[in-house]
């Protein structure tokens, strides 16, 4: 499997590890938005078949986090992003 | 307390070691200064003009040979910075004043092990080692890779020479498993 890395370029899928669902960026507050939220932040994932936004980090690499938009089903990889650009899209700081 | 200290090449000689291995050469290197220096956050402009004209900032994987500075792109915002240790020791200081507060700056001298590796043609050599497209990537080319379970730093100064920086700590194995390949290749 390729990634194609949005700084540099195709690079092999070995290079990466695997965290999980995108949504993981999104921690709530554990505080203020309740033991419900947290728990489900913590515990629940989606499991769909087909696209999938899933974190990967550029171990071997830049070090950079990824968020990778695969499909479940064919591996194929559609969208490959920085997570530190799609965080900052979403009006975070960083 | 001894009368004199004397200091250790990363494989625990007094010398750095050269190893000859048909047509390679593999040179061990302690004569650099090393620091990484980061860009903080909103900072790009005043970091850019401290290190305009002194420090290069090569593109993403990428890396520019100067004087005293040699750089070498590392991460976003990110680059390793070599100069020569007999000049330039104390390069974090150095650069701590040129870059203030615009960047964070790292000692990295002693944290790694540095091997050049010479032959009229790298590439057997590499594709052994690690994931790096050798043949096709340019002078130049700067990248974080894995040999074995080793995590170095590759450059490709040209089609014959190549700086691979490890960690100090796997030296040793560092060099084995390059002296391994080197044999393997014959």
């Amino acid at each position: 499997m390729i990634i194609d890395h949005p700084i540099l370029g195709p690079r092999d899928a070995q290079e990466f590890v695997y965290l999980g669902d995108a949504s993981l960026m999104n921690r709530p507050d554990g505080l203020s938005d309740g033991i419900g939220a947290f728990h489900d932040y913590l515990y629940n994932r989606a499991n769909p078949v087909g696209e999938h936004r899933e974190l990967w980090y550029h171990e071997q690499g830049d070090r950079s986090w990824l968020v990778v938009t695969r499909n479940t089903l064919t591996h194929e990889i559609t969208k490959v992003e920085l997570a530190r650009d799609v965080a900052r899209a979403s009006g975070r700081s960083r | 307390m001894a009368d004199r200290l004397n200091a250790l090449t990363s494989l625990g000689h007094s010398d750095p070691v050269t190893r000859e291995i048909g047509p390679y050469r593999i040179v061990e290197r302690f004569d650099i200064a090393l620091a990484s220096i980061a860009c903080r956050r909103g900072r790009d402009k005043d970091f850019s003009k401290a290190a305009k004209g002194m420090v290069p900032l090569p593109d993403p994987a990428g890396s520019t040979q100067g004087a005293p500075y040699s750089s070498f792109w590392v991460a976003p915002d990110m680059w390793f910075v070599e100069a020569p240790f007999a000049t330039n020791e104390d390069i974090a200081e150095e650069l701590k004043r040129l870059f203030g507060d615009s960047a964070s700056v790292t000692e990295q001298t002693d944290g790694w092990a540095r091997f050049d590796l010479f032959a009229p043609d790298l590439a057997p050599l590499l594709e052994r080692l690690c994931n790096v497209d050798f043949p096709h990537v340019e002078d130049g080319f700067a990248s974080r890779t894995l040999v074995e379970h080793i995590g170095c730093y590759l450059i490709r100064r040209r089609q014959g020479e190549v700086t691979l920086y490890g960690p100090r700590s796997s030296a040793k194995s560092l060099l084995h498993a390059i002296e391994t390949a080197a044999a393997s290749v014959l």
